[in-house]
């Protein structure tokens, strides 16, 4: 209950509660507000709507069970999530990612990213009654998502992005959709540019709106667009370059008022930023060495256990659509050398006995991915700034103790003391500029 | 008016059809499922050709609840509420796996299924579910508004 | 290196109070006292060494030792680009802290998240009340003697 509010408001004001199921707080969170006429006096936030208990949870999972968990994190860029997970424990187990991999990686997260920032802008916009801006946006986040789906097979909830590497090669048609999805989004962001960002109407609802400054966007411990649209150069893709990012060129929009608008214009100027970056790592990437996946061709798998008895088996086998990108033949291009932490190929799992007792290792219960005593904290650029991971290990196959730094935890704590005298009105882009999203903050 | 005569079965074969092609719903999102709740209300797969487009964002006027995403013990009691809070007659569809049974939070924080609290008619898995699938369970709960014994407001309740 | 300085200057400043430095994986760590926390982190903050960010605040449940909880704080410096991790242990017997919330405001919520999930008392806090579990919650879930599957139900629930 928020009980502060309660106690400290005055007799005469009214108090506004806008509940947990709100159409314009884009998830579930509690704020009650103090109002005299439409001026706020007051307010309070109430979070934990969502708690739905990761990090507990995640102490009784194995490092490689627990990959779908993080997905479910941010769940507008699931793939960064996924990212800043695996690439934690990496930097734990001191393992390489082979060249096509990171590449393959970066293309992900800023599909990931584009599609985190056309919702927020998206929701934002429909709240202040842009309702055309939802539509254009989502139908944009269908051609990226159409794009994820053909490589993880998932639209949202992928667990692509592995301890090691990715799941499966991306798809040979991959050329063609992520074309048509970059032509769209331009088309899209020329068009939403058009609409809005000289728009009477949404520049009095966004111009010098809840104004942050610098220093206390700093002391409030914001990143991400946030920090940005207040002028503070702070991108972790930038100043602690992971992955190829240090390879490509791309800039960092910054903003300077550190309002509303501000916020808006930093998240378009990154989406056309991301747009760059998946243009030029998708003609670095390196070519793919293997042959095509050709799922249909091969042995049946129960012919091949059975010839193995007798002799190694080099043809080709047959596997279960679900492994389409992840034959034996890809496999170097997209995982780890080290056998400890990833699964075999199926066809040597079929047709070796180094396969099965790798397979086996590396799911039997105490088995698997074991990191050595000790801690560690990674950090990636998420959607709405750093999102940090926190592992200490105690040598088994489950972490100790998991802790994320969500950003929009921080961004979201700003609140009260943004909205503070404003109007009720305002309440509303101010808190779509936020982009907050309920996994992320509550976890 | 006799029981089972036939214009009381015609008149609720109209009510139904009535019924079946002007819901209005509220959807209560909380998670994940709430962005591909978002991609079936858009241009893609639009919910407005079955008749279901206009959210109601508020529960004295809606009479279907969807239940997206996952409910936790602290948002229990606002549940309740908002489902006690609509008018007769009225439709509950769950989606996705956190409001059909727990999903894969089987903790302290999550409730284990919604039907613990409300009365659910169609259940939907998946995490989360394809908006095909959401359609699909909106034809099915269209079906059985089709075909159930409707609400008269002038019969006696018994 | 300019780490190397400040740590060198941080065991000159508070001598005794440090009990442990290292840097596992390249991540700088300090061990301190938990009583010498507000005189380190406002030495950081300052404008000299400018960790200006307050990134992170975790407690870890070291269940069976003693002290049993560890505090775990995340310092960031936006200038200089560098990142410290503080940690200090606290006994179950007096679990209690100073709060940081006069040098970082963000420390407000970090805190009570730290006192609903393992009951830590943080002195100076202006609110310390729980942040994600609702009001009549007994317990404080991320302990490690708290049962993962627990229920408590804050309505009835049927079946």
């Amino acid at each position: 209950m928020p009980t502060r509010i309660q106690k400290e408001a005055r007799k005469d004001t009214l108090l506004l509660n806008m509940g947990p199921s709100h159409p314009a707080m884009h998830g579930t969170i509690r704020l009650m507000v103090e109002l005299d006429g439409e001026k706020i006096l007051n307010s309070e936030v109430e979070v934990g709507y969502l708690h739905r208990g990761f990090e507990k949870i995640c102490e009784d999972r194995t490092y490689f069970n627990l990959l779908p968990y993080t997905d479910r994190l941010n769940y507008v860029s699931p793939l960064i999530n996924n990212l800043g997970y695996v690439m934690t424990i990496e930097k734990m187990l001191g393992i390489e990612v082979p060249e096509k991999a990171q590449y393959i990686r970066v293309i992900m997260s800023e599909l990931s990213r584009i599609s985190d920032h056309l919702t927020c802008l998206a929701a934002m916009a429909m709240e202040c009654g842009a309702f055309t801006v939802f539509l254009y946006k989502v139908k944009a986040r269908e051609f990226i998502w159409d794009v994820i789906e053909e490589t993880t097979g998932a639209r949202m909830t992928t667990s692509y992005i592995r301890i090691g590497g990715v799941r499966a090669d991306i798809h040979p048609s991959w050329k063609d959709s992520l074309q048509k999805a970059v032509v769209e989004t331009r088309k899209v962001l020329k068009d939403v540019d058009g609409l809005l960002s000289k728009n009477k109407i949404f520049l009095n609802r966004t111009r010098d709106i809840a104004v942050m400054t610098p220093e206390e966007a700093i002391s409030y411990g914001w990143t991400g667009p946030c920090l940005r649209s207040t002028g503070v150069y702070y991108d972790v893709r930038k100043a602690h370059p992971y992955l190829v990012y240090d390879k490509l060129d791309w800039e960092v929009p910054l903003g300077e008022r550190g309002d509303n608008f501000d916020r808006y214009y930093v998240r378009m100027k990154e989406m056309e930023q991301s747009l760059c970056i998946i243009e030029q790592a998708a003609k670095k990437m390196p070519k793919s060495k293997g042959p095509p996946s050709l799922m249909a061709e091969g042995i049946e798998p129960a012919r091949a256990i059975k010839s193995s008895r007798k002799k190694r088996v080099e043809e080709r086998i047959k596997l279960s659509p679900n492994l389409e990108g992840s034959e034996r033949a890809v496999y170097k291009e997209i995982l780890t050398d080290d056998k400890r932490y990833i699964i075999p190929p199926k066809e040597s799992t079929y047709t070796s006995i180094e396969g099965i007792i790798n397979h086996f290792k590396f799911f039997m219960k105490g088995h698997g991915i074991r990191p050595p005593k000790g801690e560690v904290y990674f950090s990636v650029e998420g959607g709405n700034g750093e999102l940090g991971f926190y592992v200490v290990s105690d040598g088994t196959d489950k972490p100790y103790r998991l802790h994320l730094r969500g950003p929009c935890f921080h961004i979201v704590s700003a609140m009260e003391s943004l909205i503070q005298g404003r109007y009720v009105a305002d309440v509303i882009p101010t808190f779509g500029s936020f982009n907050m999203i309920g996994g992320e903050l509550d976890r | 008016m006799r029981e089972g005569s036939f214009f009381t079965t015609k008149f609720n074969h109209i009510l139904g059809w009535a019924r079946k092609f002007s819901l209005f719903h509220y959807p209560y999102i909380t998670a994940c499922c709430g962005m591909e709740y978002m991609s079936v209300a858009c241009a893609h797969y639009d919910l407005d050709r079955f008749g279901a487009g206009w959210t109601r964002f508020s529960p004295r006027q809606s009479d279907m609840l969807f239940v997206v995403g996952t409910i936790s013990q602290k948002l229990a009691p606002v549940l309740k509420t908002v489902y006690d809070q609509m008018t007769e007659p009225k439709w509950v569809i769950a989606v996705g796996a956190c409001a059909v049974s727990g999903g894969i939070y089987d903790n302290y924080a999550v409730v284990q299924g919604i039907d613990s609290i409300i009365p659910v008619d169609v259940y939907i898995p998946g995490c989360p579910p394809r908006p095909e699938t959401i359609l699909n369970a909106l034809i099915k709960l269209q079906e059985k508004i089709q075909n159930q014994e409707q609400d008269w407001r002038w019969k006696k309740r018994k | 290196m300019e780490e190397k300085k400040v740590i060198e200057l941080l065991k000159k400043k508070f001598l005794g109070k440090i009990k442990d430095v290292s840097a596992p994986l390249g991540d700088e760590t300090i061990v301190i006292e938990s009583d010498s926390l507000l005189a380190v982190c406002s030495f950081l903050k300052s404008r000299t060494y400018d960790y200006n960010m307050l990134l992170d605040l975790t407690c870890v449940d070291y269940i069976g030792e003693e002290p049993r909880f560890e505090m775990v704080y995340h310092l960031f410096s936006i200038p200089k680009n560098h990142r410290f991790r503080i940690k200090t242990r606290l006994s179950e017997k007096d679990l209690s802290i100073d709060s940081l919330t006069s040098l970082w405001k963000n420390a407000n919520w970090l805190e009570r998240e730290v006192y609903d999930m393992f009951g830590v008392n943080f002195k100076g806090h202006p609110e310390l009340t729980r942040l994600f579990m609702y009001d009549g919650f007994e317990g404080h879930p991320l302990r490690k003697d708290y049962p993962l599957r627990k229920r408590q139900p804050r309505i009835p629930l049927k079946e």
